[in-house]
């Protein structure tokens, strides 16, 4: 672990609306500075776009989320998500469009949600998600970050840890299943279409989905962008 | 890499801005990002829409017009338009009759023409959607996003949008676009990369002495790389590539297709390699288009689709068409 780690006796925050705000806040910044990085990664397996899609999304999603901001967590999730769908394009756009929008309508009216909603809710998106794109674990693409990232944030929440924790494990997760599609051979999306050349390459999607589960974890420490 | 541009922020808005310019009869709405046909909606005629990311014009703006398309969503360059522009497309060109969404086989593409399809439904709009997957280089296609949509989409557009025209019902169109799909197969070329504005630098590094063989049209890289090889046996490669998926055993439209970035001499003189290795096949060729039509930015290099006709499609082929792209007969 690194300085970013909680500090011992951190105390895990409250998952309101102002959270999830933290955590737009943070992810677009985290976009923002990353963007070249995944439009690199993009470019060698795919068509050269993540990073400024991406980019293009959270800025509206950021604009759209200041100008009339949700009083719920559940509220700001699904907003983000349609602005993603309405801005993004591409197969990002529906995609992650989808998980936030899954997310945030699981989470419904609620002002506040527990650790293990928030992680239920998370896991819903993830299956619409896998539902939309048809695609699997292994297949070089988003989930392969994701599905890990949420089954640590389970697997801590049950052994009884807290927010902070929990979101540092699936952080570590995230991380670690990003750069587990390097010798993957991608068999959805565009990369697809290279076939065995797909090989050596970490995906864009994996990379950008272990940047908004980061971003997640700064907001439960503290964090602001 | 100079461009012939402001920012590339703006490039698809400016590019609208021009085509509005040049073609007083198509409707262009900037801030939507929709191209209609100034008389849309037709009566009693069933709307065709297509789009997909901007780089590939005159795809599907510049084949908006009678005969063809009803209406074009373009998105950003390579990046699929949002559900939004579909949605308000189909809501435009709707005359009652139903719209048919042509979309190209990109997961992109499919998502967000999927998304659409149902905003426009909940509107009362009668959607009915065709998938265009004419590339053969992608030959796993159980492990793939599937076969691309590429030079086909040209086709399918056209003869559709003939048929359309005709005043064909919207069951009818939809089983014309799929016909033409079924019976259409690409192959690409690329001699050299494409730059998007965004990036600013190519794709993909191809040195000076190779070439990539089995391209789509996003500037990806192909599924292989070769030497450099002469005109006739790029052409030789394509017309292997395609006849031995299609198997054509009749009449075909030959499409010798420009990405973007090489002289139209030289497509003229591969398209002469292409009707020597169709005939050393026995393969009659009917209709031929040279051009650059369905493009990636400034590649370089080119793509042969063959599209196997009967009389009717022929007959559709041959029927007047007037788009800023595509024009005859009118």
């Amino acid at each position: 672990m690194n300085a970013s780690a909680p500090a011992s006796g951190a105390t895990d925050p409250v998952v309101d609306a102002a959270y999830a705000r933290r955590w737009l806040a943070l992810a677009t910044a985290a976009v923002e500075r990353e963007a070249d990085r995944l439009t690199e990664l993009d470019s060698a397996i795919g068509d050269a776009d993540h990073g400024t899609n991406l980019r293009r999304g959270f800025t509206a999603a950021s604009a759209a989320v200041e100008k009339d901001p949700p009083g719920t967590p559940g509220g700001v999730l699904a907003l983000v998500g349609r602005q993603l769908i309405g801005s993004v394009g591409g197969a990002s756009g529906p995609l992650y469009g989808t998980l936030l929008r899954g997310a945030g309508k699981h989470l419904g009216d609620a002002e506040t949600a527990s650790p293990e909603e928030l992680c239920g809710a998370l896991r819903a998106g993830l299956e619409g998600v896998a539902r939309l794109g048809g695609a699997a674990a292994g297949d070089k693409t988003m989930l392969d970050a994701l599905f890990p990232a949420v089954d640590a944030m389970a697997f801590s929440l049950d052994s009884g840890a807290g927010l902070v924790a929990a979101l540092g494990a699936a952080r570590i997760a995230a991380d670690e299943g990003a750069a587990a599609t390097v010798p993957m051979l991608a068999r959805k999306g565009r990369a697809s279409y290279l076939g065995e050349r797909s090989v050596g390459h970490q995906d864009p999607g994996a990379t950008s989905s272990a940047l908004l589960v980061t971003a997640l974890a700064e907001a439960a420490e503290g964090g602001t962008a | 890499m100079k461009m012939l541009i402001n920012v590339p922020e703006t490039v698809v808005a400016d590019g609208l801005r021009g085509l509005a310019a040049a073609h007083p009869d198509l409707n262009v709405d900037v801030d939507n990002r929709i191209v209609v046909r100034r008389d849309a909606p037709v009566a009693g005629k069933v709307g065709l829409v297509s789009g997909g990311g901007s780089g590939h014009e005159p795809l599907h703006g510049g084949f908006v017009g009678p005969g063809m398309l009803d209406a074009a969503c373009p998105g950003e360059v390579f990046t699929s338009p949002v559900p939004d522009q579909m949605a308000r497309a189909a809501a435009a060109v709707d005359s009652g009759a139903g719209v048919l969404f042509i979309i190209k086989n990109y997961t992109g593409d499919v998502l967000n023409f999927e998304m659409a399809a149902e905003l426009a439904g909940d509107e009362g709009v009668q959607v009915t959607t065709v998938l265009v997957n004419d590339d053969v280089a992608v030959t796993d296609s159980l492990y793939t996003a599937g076969r691309r949509g590429t030079g086909g989409t040209l086709f399918v557009e056209k003869l559709a949008g003939a048929a359309a025209e005709e005043g064909a019902p919207l069951d009818r169109v939809a089983a014309i676009a799929r016909q033409v799909n079924e019976n259409s197969r690409s192959f690409g070329v690329a001699l050299s990369a494409c730059t998007t504005p965004a990036k600013g630098t190519p794709t993909f590094d191809l040195p000076p002495g190779e070439l990539e063989l089995g391209i789509g049209i996003h500037g990806e890289p192909g599924r292989e790389r070769r030497a450099m090889m002469t005109s006739r046996e790029i052409a030789d490669a394509a017309v292997d590539a395609v006849v031995e998926d299609l198997r054509p055993d009749g009449p075909v439209l030959a499409l010798v297709n420009g990405m973007g970035g090489t002289p139209l001499l030289e497509l003229y003189g591969f398209n002469a390699e292409v009707h020597r290795a169709l005939g050393e096949r026995r393969v009659p060729v009917v209709r031929t288009l040279v051009g650059n039509y369905v493009t990636s930015l400034d590649m370089a290099g080119c793509s042969l689709t063959l599209c196997r006709v009967d009389d009717e499609l022929l007959r559709l082929w041959d029927a007047p068409v007037r788009t800023p792209g595509l024009r005859w007969g009118c």
